[in-house]
């Protein structure tokens, strides 16, 4: 199995290890919650990444399909009693499935007036979301407390979530990976490069961004499904939270887009950060100031991010941290 | 139905303003192949503008136009320096996250110092009464400023040489460096401009509805909507495609929750966008570059 | 036997200009056929065409007896048909190799990843940058990214090559160079369609040679036939110049 013989499986197995075992030994509820957070953070930027950092074509909607996830999980739970595992990858399903649609529509597009049609997104399905009754409107859907039985109860299953949660994670950065060095990645490189240039090479450029799209929603619409099922509770602007949108983004541009670690790496160290400005009493309202100055920075002096600094300073790292 | 044909009247009105919101981006987007994410927050930069210099300066409301203008046009060459200018030969990409993220930082100053209160203009104008409809003064002013900005901007386009400039620039930049024209400045002066719209357009809006700091959302994807309608680079089409979008919400509102509207919109952004790359009335290409 | 590439009527209009009016050719297998013609003639515009960058207004494309014409560029590219660019567009983050493999991958024979590292080899081998398969795009010379082009195109194992002034800005030696390989690529097996500026080039290397003025197809025949036609010379004797050369290079 090759695989097992890169170094970045055994990275990536140590992270997921980590996470999962740090707050078991001692039970520890506060670091279990905090790394969640991270988790969530870590998901969404490196299914984001593979649109942005491979393909070269931003996606602002992102958080969609983490909303839509959760409502589709939360809903099929609530009004038909399916359980979790099946709600959750119907919920994955069914939001790949509509990314797909609506993929091999916009993706004709230039990436600019791609990520303009993104912009609107999620506006306009929270919007929707917001009318639609069967989903709640805008009171959204509550769950009840009974369907954590199955689980092992309330404590229990917080427990089982978060270690599904931690799995998610690490299928996505192995699908960051594995896609990367494959011929389809390969492919998404040439068109993030110069996509006039990979289509005259033969790449089939309509259908490679509509997959990479459709590929992009599945795993945080899973995470959708198991977050808000945690919490018992979604409603719109919680589904489709702009701030978590936008964080996403400057997660991937920070770590490093195009790079499979630069997501992690730039969860990690946003979460710091924010945790380091929510305590401090000047700052706790500049969050999104802060975020967007660096976004802004990154942009501006290092697009690569922090990965790209790395490799450019250190670039054997390049082929073990890919 | 005299209901109905009032609410298209006056949706001819609140359109125009619309359109002028467009001509901000159809500008910036025409010259330079920039897309300005900040639209929003200079809108609502004008919004809070005229509120301030209306309410804390006393200055009346019409006459705080010529300062929004002229201050959005100076914070809009800045906002060029900081963020633009770097990237304007680079992917599309970077010069979207880079207003982007400016975008963020403005929002995120005003949402800590206004929180999301809601704001109003106060303006009392006479407006016109039709039977038993009145049209607000406030539309009708906003709309007649708006025809005057146009007629401004559309002189400036094609009667002056700077205007000549800019047109020469989004035309073709190489050559139009090629004989002689200094288009960073050019550049620079068509962000400025295409801000100053924006903060111009939010001004006006500031007098017809109630606004928030996170009210500039809504009307940036309304512009963008709007830009794709009429056409990229063409700021007679964003007027007119305006104007259009005006209508279709005056058509939808006696019928359906408000809310909806943005659903529509954006359904009719994304649907135009695929159908007519260039934008219905376009002059662009939006397939190959 | 019909031909390779046959162009039939093909017509294109940009706003108020003509670019292409009527045109028909075609490539014979294992030829090298040359297109000339004063700037603005429309040469570039015709490779558009033909590899579905850009659709046409009226005509046929055929390649290897399918009709193509319009069909997106993966798709063309996908039936044998190769081409570089007159201003060089290498995927400057990936390296040599990375950029053949690109072209390996997705060409013809739509290769697995495993297959298409020695093919994109082979193909940077034959362009002479066998020793800089780790050098990133970026860092090539001018001609180092001419001759990736070339590889990147070649890697493809395409049946036809469509090659748009590969010999632009290139120094005396690179350019003998670059005719040899070309040689040895056509003794490969793939015929080529070339546009070229540089007479002396492309009269020597092509089997028959097209003339395009103003979008339409001025002459068409041997190159030293094409050379001594009046019709020809006169078209270039906007440039007296390259009318000089081309004089030169029919003797």
């Amino acid at each position: 199995m090759r695989l097992v013989r890169r170094p970045f499986f055994w990275i990536i197995a140590a992270v997921i290890a980590t996470f999962a075992l740090a707050p078991t030994y001692g039970n520890n509820v506060e670091l279990r919650e905090g790394l969640l957070l991270a988790t969530v953070y870590i998901i969404l930027a490196s299914n984001l990444n593979m649109m942005l950092g491979y393909a070269g074509y931003v996606n602002f909607g992102g958080i969609v399909f983490f909303g839509l996830g959760g409502y589709f999980c939360v809903w099929l739970m609530s009004a038909f009693g399916w359980p979790l595992v099946a709600a959750t990858l119907t919920g994955g399903v069914a939001v790949s499935a509509l990314a797909l649609l609506f993929g091999l529509g916009i993706l004709r597009l230039r990436g600019a007036y791609f990520a303009l049609a993104t912009v609107g997104v999620n506006e306009a399905v929270m919007a929707f979301v917001t009318n639609f009754g069967p989903w709640g409107g805008s009171t959204g859907i509550y769950l009840s407390p009974a369907l954590f039985g199955p689980l092992g109860g309330p404590a229990k299953a917080l427990w089982t979530i978060y270690y599904l949660l931690v799995g998610v994670m690490g299928l996505s950065l192995y699908l960051s990976y594995t896609v990367k060095s494959s011929k389809f990645g390969l492919g998404l490189l040439a068109i993030g490069q110069n996509e006039d240039a990979a289509s005259v090479l033969g790449v089939p450029t309509p259908r490679y961004k509509a997959a990479v799209y459709s590929l992009s929603a599945f795993l945080p619409a899973i995470a959708g499904g198991l977050y808000f099922f945690k919490g018992a509770f979604i409603q719109p602007p919680d589904a489709f939270d702009l701030q978590l949108s936008t964080e996403t983004i400057v997660i991937a541009m920070l770590g490093g887009q195009g790079t499979v670690t630069g997501p992690a790496l730039g969860a990690y160290l946003y979460e710091e950060l924010r945790g380091w400005l929510l305590t401090s009493p000047t700052f706790s309202n500049f969050q999104l100031v802060i975020a967007g100055g660096l976004l802004l920075v990154i942009v501006l002096f290092a697009p690569g991010g922090l990965m790209g600094l790395i490799y450019r300073r250190w670039p054997r790292l390049r082929r073990i941290l890919e | 139905m005299i209901g109905l044909l009032a609410s298209l009247l006056d949706g001819i009105l609140v359109g125009a303003v619309y359109g002028l919101a467009a001509m901000g981006i159809t500008l910036i987007w025409g010259v330079m192949d920039v897309i300005n994410l900040t639209h929003g927050a200079m809108i609502v930069a004008g919004m809070f503008g005229v509120y301030l210099l209306s309410g804390s300066l006393g200055i009346p409301v019409y006459a705080t136009l010529p300062i929004v203008l002229v201050g959005g046009f100076v914070v809009g060459i800045g906002l060029y320096w900081l963020a633009v200018h770097r990237v304007v030969g680079q992917p599309p990409l970077m010069s979207l996250l880079s207003t982007f993220s400016v975008n963020l930082v403005l929002i995120g100053l005003g949402t800590a110092a206004w929180g999301t209160a809601l704001f109003n203009v106060q303006v009392s104008l006479p407006g016109l009464s039709l039977g038993r409809y009145t049209f607000p003064g406030t539309h009708l002013m906003a709309a007649a400023l708006t025809g005057v900005i146009g007629g401004v901007l559309y002189l400036f386009l094609y009667r002056t040489r700077t205007g000549k400039a800019v047109r020469a620039v989004s035309g073709n930049r190489e050559a139009a460096e090629l004989v002689g024209i200094p288009t960073r400045r050019v550049l620079a002066l068509s962000f400025g401009l295409g801000v100053a719209l924006a903060c111009v357009s939010g001004m006006l809006i500031a007098t017809l509805f109630p606004f928030t700091v996170l009210s500039g959302d809504a009307y940036q994807l309304k512009s963008f909507v709007v830009t794709v309608l009429g056409g990229l680079g063409n700021p007679a089409g964003a007027l007119a495609a305006g104007i259009a979008l005006g209508l279709l919400e005056g058509l939808a509102t006696p019928f359906m929750p408000v809310s909806w509207t943005l659903v529509i919109e954006f359904v009719v952004f994304v649907v135009v966008l695929v159908a007519f790359p260039g934008g219905v009335l376009g002059l662009r290409r939006a397939r190959s570059h | 036997m019909s031909a390779l590439l046959e162009v039939a009527g093909l017509s294109k209009r940009f706003g108020g200009v003509q670019a292409v009016d009527s045109l028909s050719f075609a490539v014979e297998e294992g030829s090298i056929l040359g297109l000339i013609g004063p700037n603005g003639a429309g040469k570039s515009t015709v490779f558009n065409l033909i590899n579905g960058v850009i659709p046409p207004d009226e005509g046929r494309v055929r390649f290897r007896g399918a009709d193509v014409t319009g069909a997106p560029p993966y798709r063309v590219a996908r039936h044998g048909l190769a081409r570089t660019n007159q201003i060089v567009q290498p995927f400057m983050t990936m390296t040599v190799l990375e950029n053949c493999i690109v072209g390996a991958c997705f060409g013809r024979e739509n290769l697995p990843l495993s297959s298409a590292r020695e093919t994109a080899r082979e193909a940077a081998t034959l362009v002479g940058l066998e020793d800089r398969l780790e050098t990133l795009a970026s860092q090539l010379t001018i001609a180092g990214k001419k001759r990736l082009e070339l590889a990147r195109a070649l890697a493809a194992r395409p049946t036809l090559l469509l090659l748009d002034e590969v010999l632009a800005g290139l120094n005396p030696t690179e350019v003998e160079r670059m005719i040899g390989t070309l040689r040895t690529i056509r003794a490969r097996g793939v015929s080529i369609l070339m546009i070229e500026h540089l007479m002396q080039a492309i009269m020597s290397l092509s089997d028959r040679i097209v003339v395009l003025n103003t979008g339409t197809k001025l002459a068409e025949g041997l190159p030293a036939e094409v050379a001594a036609d009046p019709q020809v010379i006169e078209a270039y004797l906007g440039d007296p110049g390259l009318a000089g050369t081309l004089r030169e290079a029919g003797r």
